[in-house]
């Protein structure tokens, strides 16, 4: 009887299981069933025609995002690697326990409460929406994520290393990049990658940032379009060519999410063959 | 301690020890190299605590004109009227509330499964495959989960969940009202996938954290897989499993596009599940760029400041609660 | 121990205390290190001979809480004096670990270069003379002279050790401090290293801890008891086993306890 009930039981788990990743399955079925067909040459280098035409494409979405995530990165990663090495190296003490739990904590924070946030600082001020704010929202987004999965790959190290690093007569500075940080690059670069893939597919930060554009722009301090913005838009418009339009422009985007967190995975692969 | 003689060893052929002046020189030094380091690192890891004051700082500002205004009474009343310039947070607290009740009602059974599965009885060469696929339900964009909600989940449901749900339970006051599509419903089925692979990825962690023997020990007993999961590895885990649950909480209540994309977006507290409803997220992302006075977008940022008080304290909870079991670890930071 | 007018030291302790924050894991130990000799700490597990060794090259204050009364003399200078940089003095003092730590980013050429790089010296010849000596003393140059840039993480255990052996006397410190190194090796790579020990004393002042009395026999000139923090007996390694003059000793090296 007993036997029996563990029997259920397994299956019963081995069912949810299923559920899950066939949720999964489906979503990124849905996507490719319905994005696919629009995916031409055309869409990928032709800006959005005026409501109500067919054609055009994401172009302007597409370098818009890579713009955006890319000034998010270049703010974003020195700040949270370097918070991510205080916490492994000095963070033993009641600072690096604080600034610790700030972080897990910011990382649940809500992305739209970190927008607003952004558009009093950034866009109230100076009068108008530009990409930089928005970059500046998702560097907020992306700082505490760095730190926490910078300060445990480091964490990682074995103390061993550390050690004879010191005894060698290494500085404690030179120990912590030369050879700590440097034995731990996979891990950190993995980090850095899913937190820019993250990053890559909010909307709400950027909804009252970059605001969103038309037209093709590489002007920083103007509005810009993104991926995100340009499916949330299509997705709630009422044409049907635009709900077309949304499914390839979510699947653009999704892949681009896909790409980043398959490199990740792949780097810590090559580096590390750890299994769970 | 003994005192016995050395005798005199042979010395070396080769020259004296360095004078001493030259041995001090070389062992003199300051390290400043290392001060500056530690300093560096120290105001690039402050970004944090000062990020956080600030946000909550500007917050609370903005939204002064709405608290004093209101005050205590935002939150319990129901009316939102830009004209009237009237404001209460009451449905937007009610229908965070009751979606993130619905997320979890769906959610916590599928990623408790799947952890559950994951770490007990799934075959070594399935763990990978499965716990990548779910890690990847995290990579979803909200905005992607909201055009599938918009155009795949509603007409489904619409099709073959309400009717039957309808039949069934109808009588109750959940299920009651004409169904439309944009419901508090499909804002808590969306949310629920949502929060699935945070839940799972944590309280997988969390049943790792727990000593294999302690699984053991039940298993020597005589006990059945299922039992000494039961009743040896999950007790043994139930803080950091409560805390995985109210992380995926946490999550639920400030996601914004998908659930403002399908759950309708009205001012209204209602019980029935199939009616539009709305939450603080949603409302903030489909009226602050028409707040035209400063009454209007005070009040939202006072929205948006309970809702940042309230994840922050949900947070703050959950991570306590998960560091009983994983001291310290960044667990569920990682991917997520 | 009371020295003879021509024997140099090179290291020595004057009531050395090693605490962590109020317990002190050693207590008062004062020994003498004379030039080119191995001395071995022995004594059961847990008696501070660890914790003694990482004094003498300042590693002890690194762990948390670790802090040190007393005086560690080099050449008659306090290391613990107030303007001695523990960097410093860390490049003058080789250690090696119980398990092998090379540097898994570096190739071996870089392992053992690494403590001369750390201290300046990037000339190309220079480092690859010195490389090569290092390795040639570590028994290893024959076995990785054809390999000098593959990863270090590619030899044996006991090739990682002979590794860290030449990482560590690459930049020619004076003293060598070995924490029980053949710990983790089998009979082979141990011998080859006691065989080291030999060699090495010629050019450089050793002290090696290790828990096998019969290594320490094997491989030292004098050997030193530790208990419980405490030094019970120092002296010439074929006076203190054979006929040992404390209690202590004498059970403790044949086996009645530890």
């Amino acid at each position: 009887m007993r036997k029996v009930t563990s029997g259920i039981m397994t299956a019963l788990v081995a069912l949810l299981s299923f559920t899950a990743v066939l949720a999964l399955v489906l979503i990124l079925g849905d996507l490719i069933a319905k994005g696919a067909s629009s995916l031409d040459w055309n869409f990928f280098v032709k800006n959005p025609v005026p409501a109500g035409e067919s054609g055009g494409g994401v172009a302007n979405a597409i370098v818009g995002t890579g713009i955006v995530v890319g000034i998010a990165g270049l703010i974003g990663l020195p700040i949270g690697i370097g918070a991510g090495l205080y916490l492994a190296e000095y963070g033993s003490g009641r600072l690096g326990f604080a600034v610790r739990f700030i972080a897990d904590v910011m990382n649940g924070t809500p992305s739209i409460v970190i927008g607003i946030f952004a558009w009093t600082w950034m866009v109230k001020p100076v009068g108008g929406f530009s990409a930089l704010a928005g970059s500046i929202a998702l560097a907020i987004l992306m700082i505490p994520m760095i730190a926490r999965t910078t300060e445990e790959m480091v964490r990682l190290v074995p103390h061993s290393l550390r050690e004879a690093a010191l005894a060698l007569g290494y500085p404690r500075w030179r120990t912590s990049l030369r050879v700590v940080a440097r034995t731990a690059l996979g891990g950190i670069v993995t980090g850095c990658l899913v937190g820019v893939a993250r990053v890559a597919g909010e909307t709400a930060p950027l909804l009252f940032t970059a605001l969103g554009n038309l037209n093709f722009s590489t002007d920083l301090t103007h509005p810009m379009q993104t991926l995100s913005l340009q499916v949330y838009v299509y997705a709630t418009g009422p044409f049907e060519e635009w709900h077309r339009l949304a499914w390839a422009a979510a699947l653009v985007l999704m892949g681009l999410v896909l790409i980043l967190s398959l490199a990740a995975r792949w780097v810590t692969r090559q580096r590390y063959g750890r299994v769970r | 301690m003994t005192t016995l003689p050395i005798e005199p060893i042979p010395p070396p052929p080769e020259t004296l020890a360095p004078r001493p002046e030259a041995r001090w020189e070389s062992l003199r030094g300051v390290n400043a190299s290392d001060r500056v380091y530690q300093g560096v690192l120290t105001v690039l890891a402050l970004a944090l605590p000062f990020l956080m004051i600030v946000l909550l700082t500007q917050l609370f500002i903005s939204a002064l004109p709405a608290i004093k205004r209101f005050g205590l009474s935002f939150l319990w009343t129901s009316t939102w009227d830009p004209v009237a310039e009237v404001y209460g947070a009451a449905p937007m607290i009610f229908g965070t509330l009751a979606s993130s009740f619905i997320a979890l009602l769906i959610a916590v059974p599928l990623a408790l499964g799947v952890a559950i599965f994951l770490t007990e009885f799934a075959p070594r060469w399935l763990r990978q495959p499965v716990a990548f696929l779910v890690e990847l339900l995290a990579a979803i964009p909200s905005v992607v989960y909201g055009l599938w909600g918009i155009f795949v989940l509603i007409p489904f449901l619409r099709t073959y969940v309400v009717p039957p749900l309808k039949a069934v339970l109808g009588w109750t006051p959940f299920f009651q009202g004409v169904f439309y599509g944009n419901s508090l419903l499909a804002g808590g089925i969306i949310l629920a996938i949502m929060i699935v692979p945070y839940i799972a990825a944590v309280s997988r962690e969390v049943l790792l954290a727990v000593p294999s023997s302690q699984r053991e020990a039940a298993l020597g007993m005589g006990a059945t897989r299922w039992e000494a999961v039961w009743t040896a590895v999950l007790p043994y885990g139930r803080a950091g499993l409560i805390g995985a649950i109210i992380l995926g909480l946490g999550r639920s209540l400030g996601e914004t596009m998908a659930v403002t994309m399908v759950i309708g977006n009205r001012h209204d507290i209602g019980l029935s599940a199939l009616q539009p409803a709305y939450t603080m997220a949603a409302a903030i992302a489909n009226e602050f760029s028409e707040a035209t006075t400063t009454l209007y977008l005070s009040a939202l940022f006072e929205v948006g400041f309970i809702l940042f008080v309230i994840t922050v304290l949900v947070n703050a909870a959950a991570r306590l609660l998960i560091w009983r079991v994983a001291r310290g670890t960044a667990v569920g930071s990682k991917a997520l | 121990m009371v020295a003879s007018a021509n024997v140099r030291l090179r290291l020595e302790t004057v009531r050395l205390t090693a605490l962590f924050g109020r317990k002190a894991a050693v207590q008062e130990v004062s020994i003498l290190f004379p030039a080119h000799t191995v001395t071995a700490i022995i004594g059961p597990s847990g008696c501070g001979k660890s914790t003694f060794l990482r004094c003498l090259n300042r590693m002890h204050e690194l762990s948390e809480g670790g802090w040190v009364t007393g005086k560690v003399l080099l050449d008659h200078i306090d290391v613990y004096a107030g303007d001695v940089n523990p960097v410093q003095l860390r490049r003058q003092i080789g250690m090696v670990f119980q398990r092998p730590t090379p540097f898994p980013t570096m190739s071996v050429y870089d392992n053992v270069a690494a403590g001369l790089r750390v201290n300046g010296r990037r000339a190309r010849h220079e480092l690859d003379e010195a490389v090569e000596r290092a390795l040639r003393q570590a028994a290893l140059w024959d076995e990785v002279k054809d390999r000098l840039q593959a990863s270090a993480l590619e030899l044996s255990g006991g090739q990682q050790q002979r590794l860290c052996i030449a990482r560590a006397i690459a930049p020619q410190p004076e003293i060598l401090l070995l924490d029980e190194p053949t710990a983790s090796l089998d009979p082979a790579g141990t011998q080859r290293i006691e065989e080291l020990c030999h060699e090495l004393k010629r050019l450089y002042t050793i002290v090696i801890v290790t828990h096998n009395l019969q290594q320490a026999a094997r491989v030292s000139d004098y050997t030193a008891f530790l208990y419980m923090g405490r030094l019970i007996e120092v002296g010439r390694t074929s006076d203190l086993f054979t006929k040992p003059s404390i209690e202590q000793t004498e059970a403790y090296i044949t086996g009645r306890f530890g």
